[in-house]
């Protein structure tokens, strides 16, 4: 008589089966980056061949400079959002960035004067959130929807609501950082590369990079190993409004002028990058290249819109999708890896 | 050797009494199995030892040193670890990065400090090692078993080379087979001169473990002997009451 196999072998290798082929498929869809950035490479393509227009230096020059914008905003958001909160002002900030950095230039300091104020001001609009969520344990979400508002009403009160388009003895200096490029790309999308790398950097070799994941991953954990909890989280809301506030000024140097709503709406494209990139909104997971990735797909989506002759009403559709999209490929995710 | 002795430890909220005057001694190498129902102060005589609670009277020394424990740093600072029920790791992290949370081995480069992951990989490895565990160190904790994850906390104890380790139910919530490799784990603690203390329900870990049987009854120690000198009917039975001491 064949000798049966043991049961517990059986159990043994099948369970070592189901762990390989889950690795191999945990493999393939954990780099959701990957994906969303095939996505944008192929309708990158489709429209060159689609369209004239589409591949020309010009357009690709708008398309990476434009997503830069959101991109910078997003790399803050990513570190928020991978510590389990969210940054509703992010949009606002980079209003009243702009506007401090115009006001004093119009004043007539330097540039760098305007930027050191402009950057503190955000610093300070991100401590103040960062203190109330960590210390007064508020939610972020709450907490940082009174900041939208608060921080455009201070740019609004500050300007008396005037659009700014002279900026002092430093004007060139503003114009070329936001507006001139370098060998071809546009400075907003070297900045953008530059603070990628940073925040990568941050987020993968320092010890706050490792607390900010395990925060958004397991608070009571990370308290209970001794980590500094609120300061990390204090931390991580004033980087994301410094990002806002870098991003406020360049702004401020492309378009030649800041006017009051500058950055409305923008906390939502920057949500959504970050969301279509793999951020996890329940805290713990998310990466600097989908972030980026994320917002050149939205860019990408909007241009080409306008190359097909499609109205651009149809933009927050397609924008809606994919974000539904990659939150339904995250739980697909999640079902087979808990399987 | 007695690394922990407590000495008519008691602790009131507001009216209701805990704890009613608890002496207990732990010696170092020694496994303490505490018993007793929900309610009877078990999670606070744990939580006044991990320096969660201060005792409202009575005395804590540590090998033979008088300590007062503020808060669990206290507590760490004194060679106390506590692996809770819920093992407070983080999913999406290493095991390694767990054992290491909040003492992250660092290099210099430059001006710049950066995370040692090798070192704290080999170092992770070392401990997974000594526990026999086949736990890997880079290996995500989303990823790991019951028995796995628990080696991850219990290592981390080791990492401070703790001298008490207090174990909040650690088979409570993993499967049958891993209870063995959890027993296993502890058994490897214990060898290594480690003074445990197990809190459980289960009356075959504690009689497969214990040196010696803790029973609490409404704050009060109602039985201490050693494993051999009791049987699971009379723990039973000291737990629910049928039996007034032993």
């Amino acid at each position: 008589m064949p000798d049966p196999k043991p049961a517990a072998q059986v159990a043994d290798l099948a369970q070592a089966i189901d762990r390989q082929t889950n690795t191999r498929l945990t493999a393939l869809f954990a780099e959701q980056a990957t994906w969303v950035f095939l996505a944008a490479v192929l309708a990158a393509l489709i429209l060159s061949l689609a369209t004239d227009t589409f591949a020309s230096p010009q357009n690709l020059f708008n398309v990476t400079r434009n997503f830069a914008f959101v991109g910078l905003v997003a790399l803050g958001m990513t570190v928020v959002i991978i510590s389990g909160g969210i940054e509703l002002s992010v949009g606002s900030v980079v209003c009243l960035s702009a506007m401090v950095q115009a006001i004093v230039m119009n004043a007539g300091f330097g540039f760098w004067t305007g930027a050191v104020l402009a950057l503190g001001a955000s610093a300070m609009v991100g401590f103040v959130n960062g203190a109330l969520i960590a210390w007064l344990r508020m939610p972020s979400f709450v907490v940082t929807l009174g900041m939208l508002s608060i921080a455009r009403s201070l740019a609004m009160v500050l300007s008396d609501n005037r659009m700014i388009y002279e900026f002092g003895p430093d004007q060139d200096l503003l114009f070329l950082l936001g507006g001139g490029s370098t060998f071809g790309i546009a400075h907003p999308v070297i900045a953008l590369v530059g603070l990628g790398m940073l925040t990568a950097f941050l987020l993968r070799w320092t010890r706050w990079g490792t607390h900010v994941f395990a925060i958004g991953a397991n608070e009571r954990a990370a308290v209970l190993t001794g980590i500094a909890v609120p300061w990390v989280k204090i931390s991580v809301y004033v980087f994301a409004a410094i990002m806002a506030g870098v991003t406020g000024i360049l702004e401020a140097g492309w378009l030649g002028g800041v006017t009051t709503n500058l950055g409305q709406s923008m906390e939502l494209a920057v949500i959504a990058a970050t969301v279509i990139g793999g951020a996890n909104l329940l805290g713990g997971s998310g990466t600097v290249t989908g972030a980026i990735v994320g917002a050149a797909l939205i860019e990408i989506i909007r241009n080409s819109l306008i190359l097909l002759g499609i109205s651009t009403f149809w933009q927050g559709a397609f924008v809606g999708f994919f974000i539904i999209l990659a939150v339904a490929f995250d739980r697909l995710r999640a079902l087979r890896s808990s399987r | 050797m007695t690394v922990l002795r407590l000495e008519n430890v008691a602790k009131n909220f507001g009216a209701i009494d805990a704890l009613k005057g608890v002496s207990l001694k732990i010696a170092k190498g020694e496994v303490i199995g505490l018993m007793g129902d929900n309610g009877a102060g078990k999670s606070t005589l744990v939580k006044i030892i991990a320096g969660n609670f201060r005792a409202s009277t009575g005395r804590i020394f540590i090998k033979d040193q008088e300590v007062v424990l503020h808060n669990p740093l206290d507590a760490r600072r004194n060679g106390i670890e506590i692996v809770y029920q819920d093992l407070a790791l983080c999913d999406n992290l290493t095991a390694a990065a767990n054992v290491f949370l909040g003492r992250e081995l660092t290099r210099r480069i430059g001006p710049i400090r950066i995370n040692d992951y090798a070192a704290m990989n080999r170092r992770a490895a070392e401990l997974f090692g000594e526990l026999k565990s086949e736990t890997r160190p880079r290996d995500l904790v989303r990823q790991m078993s019951g028995g796995q994850r628990q080696a991850v906390a219990i290592a981390r104890t080791r990492l401070s080379n703790a001298d008490i380790v207090l174990m909040d139910e650690p088979t409570a919530a993993i499967s049958v087979r891993q209870v063995a490799e959890v027993l296993n784990l502890i058994r490897r603690l214990r060898d290594q001169g480690v003074a445990v203390v197990l809190i459980s329900h289960r009356m075959p870990d504690v009689f497969g473990l214990a040196d010696r049987v803790v029973v609490l009854r409404r704050g009060e120690v109602v039985a201490d002997k050693p494993v051999e000198a009791t049987s699971p009917q009379e723990v039973t039975g000291l737990i629910t009451g049928a039996i007034e001491y032993a």
